[in-house]
């Protein structure tokens, strides 16, 4: 589509939906939000640029192959549910780590958000992958 | 009588305001001689519902759905410029 008011306003939007993409992943354990939900927003943003200006330029801005996301997702996804089976649990067990820092405060760290950084990966390659198939078609 | 007091009248009254025109954004929708009346429904009632969400974090002072409404109005944007492109596409259609 060629029209500057969308081209311009696309610039500014991905970068809002991206870090709000972030903000629902981190904030998903205890709050609505998470994995899925981050993914989507994230993949939006992508489809933004791919009606603003086309699907090679959003393909560029991606950087990595939509196909590449989704299998790293998914070792993610694997490696978070292999960690307690290190330490003598059953698969995908939850395991927190729990550490004081001076500058952060109270740090959490947990196997599920790996898992959800996983999750997050997957939707966003899969859903990248549909649209730009559907948009090369048109 | 102070402003705080009328609060509640007035969450109240404006929920009232945005039901109603959420029925009528519907009935355009369903009517909508062309498909850029039906676009526009669409998006005024995706408005509609980010004013609820907004009325509903006043009345309760739950912030679990600002989120929801955040996302609403970024998406909303995105779901119009995707219609509008679709009907660049085929403009025979309007």
């Amino acid at each position: 589509m060629h029209s500057i008011i969308l081209r311009t306003a696309t610039v500014f939007l991905k970068y809002l939906l991206l870090v709000f993409s972030v903000y629902l992943l981190l904030g998903g354990h205890n709050e609505p939000g998470g994995g899925f939900v981050g993914g989507l927003v994230a993949a939006s943003a992508f489809i933004l640029f791919a009606i603003a200006y086309n699907v090679e330029e959003a393909r560029k801005r991606l950087r990595i192959e939509p196909a590449v996301l989704i299998g790293i997702g998914l070792l993610t996804a694997l490696f978070s549910g292999l960690i307690p089976v290190i330490l003598n649990k059953s698969f995908l067990t939850g395991v927190w780590f729990h550490g004081h820092s001076e500058i952060f405060g109270d740090i959490h760290i947990g196997s599920p958000l790996f898992f959800d950084v996983g999750v997050y990966l997957v939707v966003l390659g899969v859903t990248v992958k549909i649209i730009f198939s559907l948009l090369e078609e048109v | 009588m102070s402003g705080v007091e009328l609060i509640p009248y007035a969450i109240k009254g404006v929920n009232g305001l945005l039901y109603l025109s959420i029925i009528l954004a519907f009935y355009r929708l369903l009517k909508g001689p062309r498909l850029t009346d039906r676009v526009v429904a669409l998006d005024f009632i995706a408005t509609i519902v980010v004013g609820i969400i907004g009325l509903y974090t006043i009345e309760t002072g739950e912030f679990y759905y600002l989120k929801v409404a955040i996302v609403l109005a970024l998406l909303m944007f995105l779901g119009t410029v995707a219609m509008a492109f679709f009907v660049e596409k085929r403009e025979d259609d309007l």
